[in-house]
């Protein structure tokens, strides 16, 4: 690898870890198969709570250090009672999750120190969609808006490139850039 | 049959091989299912023309003398020149004789074909990069009134039914067929992926003239930070014309080329488009200003820049409105260019690892005695160029030449 001559940088990611489980997984491609994993329950309107426990993967089941939940809800403006983000929020703040952790893995496997990092994300929706005004409109964002500022050890353009591999890399732009086959059932 | 070495496939990387062998006195065949350089008498569309210059044209012994050194040969002229290199030293080919069979044995391998069997101890896989179409599974799920046709299968813009045309792929095959086919009056949607962009010429001269230069080119296979995913590197978006043009995404649209995103899957009468296109975009634009820059600090360093004009920087890519979504009525037509892949399906099942991938270290194979040329990357970045397939064979001929030899010992 040429990057061992780079100096150390600390972002608080153990990228040797992350290039080691890349070649245990390039190895043993089955282990590579993860399952991701949430359940939902209705509180009461549009309230509701997700809790994320356990997901599958290197072959095994994993438990979460502890259970996490979200709450959402719709806004006041909807005449419900804002006991959380919108799911779109969420699904927003998901992005911004996915690109930010990758920013700080790939600038560290670069050797580029960061001091900070901030997102701002914007989604578009055209609420005549939901709302069945017309048909015409789609029912999700008409297109998302990440803007990062980032003071990093690294020139404009090293910059760039380092939040265009992390748009690469990531799970959730791909979830939200790509279309994705969703079965919903009824048990 | 008996003869030490079969070599199969006539064209660049066969008869480079078939150089080498001879000039060691090495008696071999080399077998090929057509004439030499079939793929490119049987699976290149009318106008091809090579993607390098033709003072690239540089193969073990032979080399372009011509008139036009900066020039992209035709089709017919690059046959031309694997001809010539064919009688230049009289290779020992037989034509159209298909491989049927590779199997290893004890003694060395069985060459199995339609004209009887050869025994020999070494086998070398010249069969060429583009043996195949990639076709992703979404083809399948086109409605029936559409023709789809491939890159391999594609000759001219005449031979499509009269409407829209969809290419998929933005590579050197995608963007040349979208802007044939634009050009000859269709109305044509070009879906794209990841793509390298890159000028035709930089400061006045080509792009591969400066590659070549500061050693690009020649960038092995063992000093690459990662290997595999070099070899998967989408080819450049280039033309080779006579006017030396660029054909970005930025000419494209300028000839009224629509461009939209990769194309991940269809929906009830919907193509379904990546919205990561302007990422993608961006990230070529990055690449290919990374590679200028360097070639800059190389014509400093060198002193080239006194003789030569100032360095400016390609246009960033502009996208207009691009939908993720379009109906599939509009498309007469759909022509896959999403690469290809070599096909080694007559080769022994011993010669592939789990994945159905031939194991090898820079074409010398785990399967003793076998030898792969020609392909991406195979031992530098220009493996797959006729230029580069003189030093790779050389290489590889020394390993052969002593495995023969300890062959013969033992």
């Amino acid at each position: 690898m040429t990057n061992t001559e780079t100096p150390a940088v600390d972002n608080g990611v153990n990228v040797e870890a992350l290039l080691g489980a890349r070649q245990a997984l390039t190895d043993a491609p089955q282990a590579a198969q993860f399952q991701w994993r949430a359940t939902c329950e209705w509180l009461n309107g549009t309230h509701n709570r997700s809790t994320v426990t356990g997901f599958s993967g290197l072959g095994q089941e994993h438990e979460h250090r502890q259970s996490y939940s979200i709450d959402s809800d719709h806004p006041l403006a909807f005449a419900s009672e804002d006991n959380g983000p919108t799911p779109p929020e969420i699904v927003l703040s998901a992005l911004a999750s996915c690109l930010t952790g990758g920013i700080a893995t790939v600038a560290t496997h670069r050797g580029v120190q960061l001091r900070s990092v901030t997102a701002t994300i914007e989604g578009n929706m055209d609420l005549q969609g939901i709302l069945g005004i017309d048909g015409d409109v789609r029912n999700g964002f008409g297109g998302v808006k990440v803007t990062y500022q980032i003071d990093a050890d690294a020139s404009q353009a090293d910059i760039e490139a380092i939040v265009a591999q992390s748009q690469k890399r990531s799970a959730v732009f791909d979830i939200i850039a790509n279309p994705t086959t969703i079965q919903v059932e009824v048990a | 049959m008996r003869t030490p070495v079969v070599v199969i496939g006539a064209g660049q990387a066969g008869l480079a091989m078939s150089h080498h062998l001879t000039g060691r006195g090495i008696d071999h065949v080399v077998l090929d299912r057509g004439e030499v350089a079939n793929s490119w008498r049987t699976e290149r569309w009318d106008s091809l023309r090579l993607l390098t210059p033709n003072w690239m044209s540089r193969l073990p012994g032979h080399r372009y003398e011509g008139a036009d050194p900066d020039g992209f040969m035709t089709k017919d002229e690059t046959i031309s020149f694997l001809d010539g290199y064919r009688t230049s030293f009289d290779a020992p080919v037989h034509t159209h004789v298909t491989v049927r069979q590779v199997s290893a044995r004890d003694a060395g391998f069985d060459v199995a074909t339609d004209d009887g069997i050869w025994s020999c101890d070494a086998v070398v896989a010249a069969t060429g990069a583009s043996s195949e179409p990639r076709i992703p599974d979404v083809a399948a799920a086109l409605p029936d009134q559409i023709d789809q046709l491939t890159a391999l299968q594609y000759r001219n813009p005449g031979q499509l039914a009269d409407g829209e045309v969809l290419v998929v792929g933005a590579s050197a095959s995608g963007a040349q067929i979208a802007d044939e086919l634009r050009r000859s009056g269709r109305q044509v949607t070009v879906a794209v992926g990841e793509h390298v962009r890159l000028p035709r010429t930089h400061r006045g001269r080509d792009i591969h003239w400066w590659m070549d230069a500061i050693g690009q080119l020649d960038e092995r296979y063992d000093e690459v930070d990662d290997i595999n995913r070099a070899r998967r590197l989408p080819s450049l978006q280039l033309v080779g014309s006579p006017e030396r043009r660029t054909l970005d995404l930025n000419a494209m649209s300028s000839t009224g080329i629509d461009v939209v995103g990769k194309l991940m899957g269809i929906s009830g009468r919907k193509a379904q488009f990546s919205g990561a296109l302007t990422n993608l975009v961006a990230n070529a634009d990055l690449k290919q200003n990374r590679l200028l820059d360097r070639i800059d600090e190389f014509a400093t360093e060198t002193g080239l820049d006194a003789e030569l004009p100032e360095a400016g920087r390609p246009k960033p890519t502009v996208l207009g409105a691009v939908p993720t979504e379009l109906e599939l009525s509009r498309f007469r037509t759909v022509v896959w260019a999403t690469g290809y892949r070599p096909s080694y399906s007559w080769l022994d099942r011993a010669a592939f690892d789990q994945r159905g991938r031939v194991v090898h270290d820079g074409g010398i194979c785990a399967l003793p005695g076998l030898y792969l040329l020609g392909v991406p990357f195979l031992r530098r970045r220009k493996s797959s160029f006729i230029d580069g397939v003189g030093p790779d064979s050389a290489e590889l001929v020394s390993h052969l030449h002593a495995h023969l030899d300890h062959r013969t010992r033992s």
